[in-house]
Parts: C-alpha cells; sequence; structure tokens
C-alpha cells in the first residue's frame, strides 16, 4: 500500500485532532544511580550510639544496608519526574474497558487525609473510633440498598478478594448444610480471568459455558453444566461484552434450581445503579469495586476495596469483624462471637483511607446522582458505539450498558493492522488505549468504557482519533505497525524481560554509567 | 451533586444521534419484573456540606490520646515527601501499567521499590505488592504448598494474629493443614516442639512460619528454626516488621525462603487498618512460585531502557484457574509511599527510626519497672514487649478514659491462655516521648494501686 500523503509520526502540539502529546519527560537514572555517600536529609533525631547494645549481636544486621543516599530536593525531583512519565485521568481521556477510569474527586483525597481518619490506629479501642465505625456502617446501609442484599462486609482488599470472601462463603453455606459434593464452579467464557482463578484458590474445579452469538450466557449450556456437583455461578452482569444478561431471571433459576448459588461479579455496577438491584432479582452474593464504580483512585494497581453484600443465605458466614450498632453507637464484633463465620480475610478492618473516599463519593451524589451517573455512563456508552459503528465491527446488536465491544478483524484482514498497532498509535494521538484483546471471545476486540465524567467533546475527539487511525492504516500501515512514536519510551522487548528477568538493581559498585543508555 | 459535563442539551444531542428519545431507551434490556425503581438514599450533597459531615465524623474519632499501641501497625513520622509525591495526579489516577510506553513513571517506581525491598530482605525477588501482611503471609504458605507439593504448613502461634488467621481462611479452600506451633516462656516459638512436628514422616510439611520480631515483640531464633525447617524439605518463611530490618538481620542471611510482612511502617498512615502493604519476597529460584505482579528491566526498541511487568504467565487474566493467585488489583500506591519513604530517609535515616524505636521502648520498660509493672517474657526485644498487670482489660479501659491508650490486652488475641490473661503488648517509636512515658507510669500506677 502507498500513501499519498504520508502522516507525520509526531507532532508535539496538537490542537482538535491529530497526534498530541500528554505523556513527556526525560527518562530518570535509578534512585541507586543518583545516590551520592554522605548525603541525606535530617527526619528524625539521632538515637544514642548505644541504643542498641542490648540486642543480642547475633541477632543484629552484621553489613550495610546498601540504600541509595539522597537529599530531599533530589528525592522530590527524582519522582516528580518519573510522575510525568505516566498517562493518568488527571491528564487525559482513559476509556479502559472493564476498569471505569473515572474523574476521582478531589474532596475525597481530602477526606481521607482528615487526620481523625487517617491517624486513627486499627486496634483503637470501639470508644475511640465511634466516627470511623459510623461511617463504616452507613457505607454498609448505602451498599445493602443498592444491592438490594441483607448485608455487607467492607472487609476485602480489592475485587479478586471479594470474590474469594464470596466463593469461601458459598463453600461454607454448602457444607453447614451436609452437601459436600458441589466442587465445580461455572463462569462463562467471557468471564474475568479473577473468576476462575478465585474458585481455584477455593479448592473448585471451574467449568466453562459458551455465550451466545448474540454475546449473552447460553442458558441451554448452563443448564446442561449444572448439576448436583455446581456449588455456584458467576456471572458479570452487565457482562464483560458490556451487556446485560437478558435472560437473568432464566439464568438464576436454573442455579437455584440445581441448589447452587448466584455469584455476582459486581465489577460493571457503574451501568446499573439503581436500575437493578441483584439481591432483589435473586443473586446471593456479589462484590463491588469501589475502584471502578465509586471512584476511588486506582492508584497504579491499587490499593482498591471489594465489599460483599449478601442475602440471607449467606449472612451467617461473613468475615469477621462486623460492624455492629450499639443503641446510640458502634462497635466491632469479637472474636468467636459468631461461630459461623468464615474468619478473617485480611488485617484489621479493611481498606478504611479508601472506604472513606467511597462514602465520600456516595455521599455526594445521592440517589439522583448515582441514577445520572448510570444514565450518563450508558448514553456516553452507546453515543461513542454509534460514532464508531461505520469504522469498527460492532460484534453485538444489542444496546450497550456502560461499555462496548468492537473489533478489528475486518481491518486486519484489509490492512494487516491489528487491534495492538491501533491502541498503540492511539497513544500519539494523546488518548490512553483501551482494553484490547479482552473478552477472549471476540476477535481482535478492544473494550472501550468512557465513563460518565468525560464530555461530548472528548467522546467526538476520541471517535476522530480512531476513524484517523483506521484511515492511516489504510494508506500508511507501518506508521501503526511502528506506533507509538510520541512517547517516552516506544515498544518494548517483553521477551527478553521474561527470559532473562532483571527485576532489581544492585548497589553500584562506581564502574558503572550513570544515566539511562 | 455529580461530576459530569453533561448539560441537558448534551445529553439531548446524544440520544438524538442515537435516534431515541428518552433515556430510559437504553434501559430497557433490563426485564421489567427486575428493574429497579430508584434508590433509598438521601439526597447528594454540595462539597462545603459534605466536608462538613466529613470532618464531623473524623472529629469523634479519638486520635488525641497517648498510644502505646502497635501490634502489628505503627505510629511512625511520615516525611512530607511522601505525601506531596503520593497527591501527584500522575501517579494515584493512573491505572495498572498495562502500556508500559506510557506508564514509565509507575513501571519505575515498582523497580526501585522491588530493589530496594530487596536490600532490606537479602532476597531477590519482590512482588510489586500484595493486599497486607496477613494476606502476603497466606499467599506465602500456599507458595510453600506449591512448591513442595506438600499440604501442611507449621506457624508459629506468635505471628501475628490476624496472619495466622487469615492464612487459615485461605487454607479453608484448599483442603489444607494449618498447624499452630507453641512457645517458651521466655516469648520464643518452642524449637522443640517444631522439631517433633517435622520429624511426623506421615504428615509431610511444606513451610514453616516465624515472626521476627514475634507478636510478643521478642526475637526469636530465626536461624535454628531455619535449619529444622530445612532439614525437613520444608520452607522457612519469616514473618518480618520493615523498619526493624534496618538494624536486626535480613531474613535471607539466617536462611528465610520467603519473607514476608506489614509494609504500612514504610510511611503509610494508620488509616484504622489500610490500605497498608504486603511486602512478599522470595530466593531467585522460587520465581515462578510467587503471586502477584513483577516489573522487570528490559529496553525499547530504540534502545532505551525501560520497565516493563513481567513473567506475566503466573497471573489471572493469562492464566485463569491455573494462575498463582487471583490477585489483581494490589497495592502500587502504597508501594509508592513505601518507595518515597526509604528514599527520603535513606539508610541512616531508616537506622535511626529504628534504633530510637528501642531506645524509646527500653525507657519505657524502666519507667514501668519504676511503678512496680514488668515484663512477661524475658528474650531480648525491639521496641515492643507484654508486661503483666492484674486486671489488665479493666486497668486499659480505666487509662483510656484518662487519655492513654495502654497498648492491646493480649487476651483479645489469646483468649485462651490464663499467662496472657493479664498481659499488655506495648510498643514505643520515634514518635513516643519522655513526655508520654512519664505521664503513662504515673497513671499506671494511680490505676493500678
Amino acid at each position: 500500500m502507498t500513501a499519498l500523503v504520508e502522516p507525520q509520526p509526531v507532532q508535539a502540539e496538537g490542537h482538535g485532532l491529530g497526534p498530541k502529546r500528554v505523556v513527556g519527560g526525560a527518562l530518570q537514572p535509578t534512585l541507586d544511580e543518583l545516590s551520592r555517600p554522605g548525603r541525606a536529609s535530617a527526619m528524625v533525631p539521632h538515637p544514642s550510639s548505644d541504643a542498641l547494645e542490648r540486642i543480642p549481636a547475633s541477632q543484629r544486621r552484621s553489613g550495610g544496608l546498601g540504600l541509595p543516599e539522597l537529599n530531599e530536593p533530589e528525592v522530590v525531583r527524582h519522582f516528580v519526574n518519573l510522575s510525568q512519565l505516566n498517562y493518568s485521568i488527571d491528564t487525559g481521556f482513559y476509556p479502559l474497558g472493564s476498569c471505569t477510569m473515572k474523574y476521582n474527586p478531589k474532596i475525597n483525597e481530602w477526606a481521607a487525609r482528615l487526620p481523625g481518619f487517617a491517624a486513627l490506629h486499627p486496634l483503637a479501642p470501639d470508644a475511640a473510633a465511634q466516627g470511623t465505625l459510623e461511617l463504616l456502617w452507613e457505607l454498609e446501609q448505602w451498599l445493602i440498598e443498592i444491592s438490594g442484599m441483607k448485608a455487607v462486609t467492607l472487609q476485602p482488599a480489592a475485587g479478586a478478594q471479594g470474590e474469594l470472601t464470596g466463593i469461601l462463603m458459598i463453600r461454607a453455606y454448602h457444607l453447614a448444610r451436609g452437601d459436600t459434593a458441589r466442587t465445580e464452579v461455572i463462569v462463562p467464557d467471557s468471564s474475568h480471568g479473577t473468576n476462575p482463578a478465585t474458585a481455584s484458590m477455593a479448592g473448585f474445579k471451574t467449568v466453562t459455558v459458551k455465550s451466545t452469538a448474540e454475546g449473552q450466557v447460553d442458558l441451554e449450556a448452563l443448564r446442561a453444566a449444572l448439576g448436583p456437583q455446581t456449588a455456584a455461578v458467576m456471572l458479570t452482569n452487565p457482562s464483560t461484552l458490556g451487556m446485560f444478561e437478558k435472560q437473568i431471571e432464566q439464568l438464576l433459576d436454573a442455579v437455584h434450581g440445581a441448589g447452587a448459588l448466584a455469584y455476582m461479579d459486581g465489577a460493571n455496577m457503574n451501568a446499573i445503579l439503581g436500575k437493578f438491584r441483584p439481591g432483589e432479582a435473586g443473586f446471593d452474593v456479589m462484590h463491588f469495586n469501589t475502584h471502578k464504580t465509586f471512584s476511588t483512585p486506582h492508584g497504579g494497581g491499587g490499593p482498591g476495596a471489594g465489599p460483599v453484600a449478601v442475602g440471607d443465605k449467606l449472612l451467617p458466614f461473613l468475615p469477621w469483624p462486623r460492624v455492629l450498632r450499639n443503641g446510640e453507637g458502634f462497635r466491632l464484633e469479637r472474636a468467636g462471637e459468631r461461630p459461623t463465620s468464615i474468619g478473617r480475610v485480611r488485617s484489621y478492618q479493611g481498606s478504611v483511607g479508601v472506604l472513606v473516599r467511597a462514602y465520600a463519593y456516595l455521599l455526594a451524589h445521592g440517589a439522583e446522582g448515582l441514577i445520572e451517573v448510570s444514565e450518563d455512563a450508558v448514553l456516553a456508552a452507546n453515543y461513542l458505539r454509534s460514532r464508531l459503528a461505520g469504522t469498527f465491527e460492532m460484534p453485538f446488536a444489542q444496546v450497550s450498558k456502560h461499555e462496548f465491544v468492537a473489533s478489528a478483524s475486518a481491518i486486519k484482514k484489509r490492512t494487516g493492522v491489528r487491534m495492538l498497532d491501533i491502541a498503540k498509535r492511539l497513544i500519539d494521538y494523546g488518548f490512553h488505549p483501551p482494553t484490547i484483546y479482552f473478552p477472549l471471545t471476540v476477535d481482535e476486540c478492544m473494550l472501550v468504557e468512557p465513563t460518565e465524567t468525560e464530555s461530548v467533546e472528548t467522546l467526538d475527539a476520541f471517535a476522530e482519533a480512531l476513524i484517523s487511525i483506521v484511515a492511516e492504516a489504510d494508506s500508511y500501515p507501518q506508521l501503526l505497525h511502528d506506533a507509538p512514536h510520541d512517547s517516552p519510551v516506544r515498544r518494548l522487548d517483553e521477551a527478553t524481560a521474561a527470559r532473562q528477568p532483571d527485576l532489581r538493581w544492585r548497589p553500584m559498585t562506581g564502574a558503572e554509567p550513570v544515566c539511562p543508555q | 451533586m455529580t461530576y459530569g459535563p453533561h448539560t441537558p442539551a448534551d445529553r439531548e444531542w446524544m440520544l438524538g444521534a442515537l435516534g431515541v428519545d428518552s433515556i430510559d431507551a437504553l434501559f430497557a434490556d433490563i426485564p421489567v419484573a427486575v428493574r429497579a425503581h430508584g434508590l433509598d438514599v438521601p439526597h447528594g450533597l454540595d462539597e462545603l456540606s459534605l466536608s462538613r459531615r466529613l470532618e464531623l465524623l473524623a472529629g469523634r474519632n479519638r486520635t488525641d490520646l497517648v498510644s502505646f499501641l502497635g501490634a502489628g501497625a505503627y505510629r511512625h513520622h511520615i516525611p512530607a515527601t511522601v505525601d506531596q509525591i503520593l497527591s501527584r495526579g500522575e501517579f494515584y489516577t493512573a491505572y495498572t501499567p498495562y502500556q508500559p510506553e506510557i506508564s514509565q513513571g509507575t513501571l519505575q517506581t515498582i523497580y526501585e521499590y522491588q530493589s530496594l525491598i530487596a536490600q532490606l530482605t537479602g532476597l531477590d525477588i519482590v512482588s510489586a505488592s500484595h493486599y497486607d501482611g496477613a494476606a502476603a503471609t497466606a499467599e506465602a504458605a500456599l507458595m510453600t504448598v506449591r512448591a513442595t507439593r506438600r499440604d501442611r504448613v507449621l506457624v508459629s502461634r506468635a505471628v501475628h494474629r490476624h496472619f495466622v488467621d487469615t492464612t487459615r481462611t485461605y487454607f479453608e479452600g484448599g483442603r489444607l493443614e494449618l498447624d499452630e506451633l507453641p512457645t517458651l516462656p521466655d516469648g520464643t516459638t518452642d524449637l522443640g516442639a517444631l522439631e517433633r512436628e517435622l520429624a511426623d514422616a506421615a504428615r509431610p510439611v511444606a513451610g514453616v512460619i516465624l515472626g521476627q520480631p514475634n507478636a510478643f515483640g521478642i526475637l526469636e531464633n530465626m536461624a535454628d528454626a531455619a535449619r529444622l525447617a530445612h532439614a525437613a524439605g520444608a520452607l522457612f518463611v519469616a514473618a518480618v516488621e520493615p523498619v526493624s530490618l534496618a538494624v536486626l538481620a535480613p531474613p535471607a542471611d539466617y536462611g528465610a525462603d520467603i519473607a514476608v510482612g506489614e509494609g504500612q511502617p514504610l510511611g503509610i498512615p494508620l488509616q484504622y487498618g489500610g490500605p497498608y502493604l504486603g511486602l512478599l519476597c522470595a530466593r531467585a529460584d522460587l520465581v515462578r512460585q510467587v503471586p502477584g505482579r513483577l516489573v522487570g528491566r528490559t529496553t525499547d526498541v530504540d534502545g532505551r531502557r525501560a520497565f516493563v511487568m513481567t513473567l506475566r504467565a503466573r497471573e489471572q487474566d493469562i492464566r485463569r484457574d491455573k494462575a498463582a493467585s487471583n490477585i489483581c488489583t494490589n497495592q502500587a500506591l502504597c508501594a509508592l509511599a513505601a518507595t518515597v519513604y526509604i528514599a527520603t530517609l535513606g539508610p541512616h535515616g531508616l537506622r535511626d527510626v529504628a534504633a530510637l524505636g528501642a531506645a524509646r521502648a527500653k525507657q519505657l520498660e524502666d519507667a514501668l519497672g519504676a511503678v512496680g509493672v514488668s515484663r512477661i517474657h524475658s528474650g531480648p526485644y525491639l521496641n515492643e514487649f507484654a508486661v503483666r498487670v492484674p486486671g489488665a482489660r479493666r486497668v486499659h479501659a480505666t487509662l483510656v478514659e484518662r487519655g492513654f491508650v495502654a497498648g492491646l490486652p493480649l487476651a483479645d488475641w489469646y483468649p485462651d491462655d490464663p499467662a496472657l490473661e493479664d498481659a499488655l503488648l506495648l510498643c514505643a517509636t520515634e514518635v513516643t516521648t519522655d513526655d508520654d512515658i512519664a505521664r503513662f507510669a504515673t497513671a499506671l500506677r494511680e490505676v493500678t494501686r
């Protein structure tokens, strides 16, 4: 293919359509490369020299620490410079499907840092923790209402740990009834990888059921897979294909008819706040991802929080300690107070700093605000999908919820350009690429989730960027194969990274070059 | 209040583009019988009203009490650099670095974190983070099971109670065995009992877990325990406190195959329990058993140094039911806090923090001894120890009213142990003052008189 006009690979400043740099800055040396013996900042007083004499010499560290020695300005400059090598929501559009990269409100950051919350020791007596206990208790009530369930534990540290908590409760439920034959957990082929991995961790065998051509869980296949050996079915609803399971009632009937329990992966709750209450519909347990639905920051990979809501059947098995209302006040459940509990899934009470942010988010929105969140998220997804329908294949006809799948299968056949190349080229246009090659069930797919906090102008600009990139694929495919062109680094040698793992620096001897090559 | 940008005209425009006249059309796929109609929760608040509500709740917590609580979560001076860096939107509003070309900031900081923790522990493989010390311990116990293909783990009863409880919960699923080792009057784990348990050929042991310092604050004979474990073909797991590693022998030196710990002391606020930082480190040859993300160094197509998530075939999004763990979201921002904390303090500052805690704790021990309150265990300690106070729970409650948190009544963690019925676990760090110690000793004397 020959290009009539060769597009420019890079352009530092962009206005509207066309390449635009969002992430910039120079690569940085490592802390160790910056270290110079003797540099330091005074953070704490010096102890007396005999402070450690009472510790037996055999227990003490004999050698040095080999940690870098820097002064404060160098530390700050190092990390600020590194931060500028990152893409983030605060700097641009982040339409990562399945991840709900919405705006992270700043008041939530302020709230979590209030000394009354931040400085509270996790083993503080209940009398000293009434403010946080009340916040946690109220947050549970909000999540009970949103989920349509009976009770909530805030303890799980992330969605995957919430899944493990839920599946361990399901295990305990069956065993408590003397039913030891239930050894399988069923997941759809479009499920998150955490679902089967969780089932394995909880000691279950995973059985996968296919989706229909319409992108729904295949009811007949599910019925065939269900049996007296089925402990649970884990459904993501709306699914990872961004669609509501239209046969949800029949699916749940089939699950319960086989004596199994229904787990809902709540990763996609952002589409259905106030529109669908899983507990009311018949799910037995679900988890929330506060870092998706309730705007707590992703932090470059974490921390999250994965509250789990349960109905009557699983309530006795909730992890302890629960937060209990005690007349006017609140207290934590004590050890052994509820012998049916599956036990602890982590230390202390949960990722409370994250939960403070989620609480602030819910309070700010209220009932109308939360419904508006879901309506706007769904509207944005369908609007963006309609803008791209002429450019990419849309494998499913059904209306989308908060995200949609598009495929570059035909583009690949026509131009040799893969979805990976298109995604990398988006970086040159100043956008974070969507999730690609997930779900595993759609060829050359991207999963696009715009969220409710992006303007029409942003959605339009993103659509125009993709349309422009597909035009580039037709006229100048090499440009895409080589993309990104204007990022701090370009495509990486991941094979060597895995073959010869270099997972740490070692203190320098003085002979090495100081700056990155 | 919402944070969305859409004006009524925007919404109308988008609906028009979709050819529908109301938003309800986009929810018509939800079957009528299960459609919800609203939420029974309060109205939203403007930012001013919201901030007042939050300040009110925060004000109801008593963080003004003079506290000697540790028990796995420690109050330290956090350099101002830490929160300044954590507040960079480029760090805290980024996702998992799946697109390395525009995530080098996060990726390099994780690599730096792995390197710094490797320096502290002496173990080369450092996971990019786990949820907390408890979850990291449970994952380490599962690692020993996978690596040895045995299904029984021994854990000292003097490992942090929550670490043991969490491991027990995780073990339920795999129907694995977790047995507790007793302790001796000096507060250390009974290594004779360990030897006997390891000798039971019918029940081979995958891993042995001890704390250093342990849950009583006492320093264990880690090298002896590791030797015994290795002689029986088991792996040895050390549950460590990271600041103490500035002055105590690193786990690699006494033969630990895996080290785990709670990273909260490295610049993370107490926050009533989280988010914290699960440390998980291992010997290089165990790398494929390590759960969670790892970041490695490589180059880009232009030969520039770059960092990338690597050895991904262990993870759930690739391996699904065959993954080493289900962990996805981790504690990346908390790991960043630890990285900035260590970088700011440097080796001498970190050593000073650990040594000051030891000095303050000795000062506390002496002050309490002067009012007739003495330690329960005779073994050496670093900055935390248990004392005997008759009626410990009642005394603890009375002292709260007088403005003190007298540590942790160990009966909360060991309700069935008469030897700990009157035990208070007390901790001092560099933030403990002369005045705190003097006033606490006086108050304790008054309420126990």
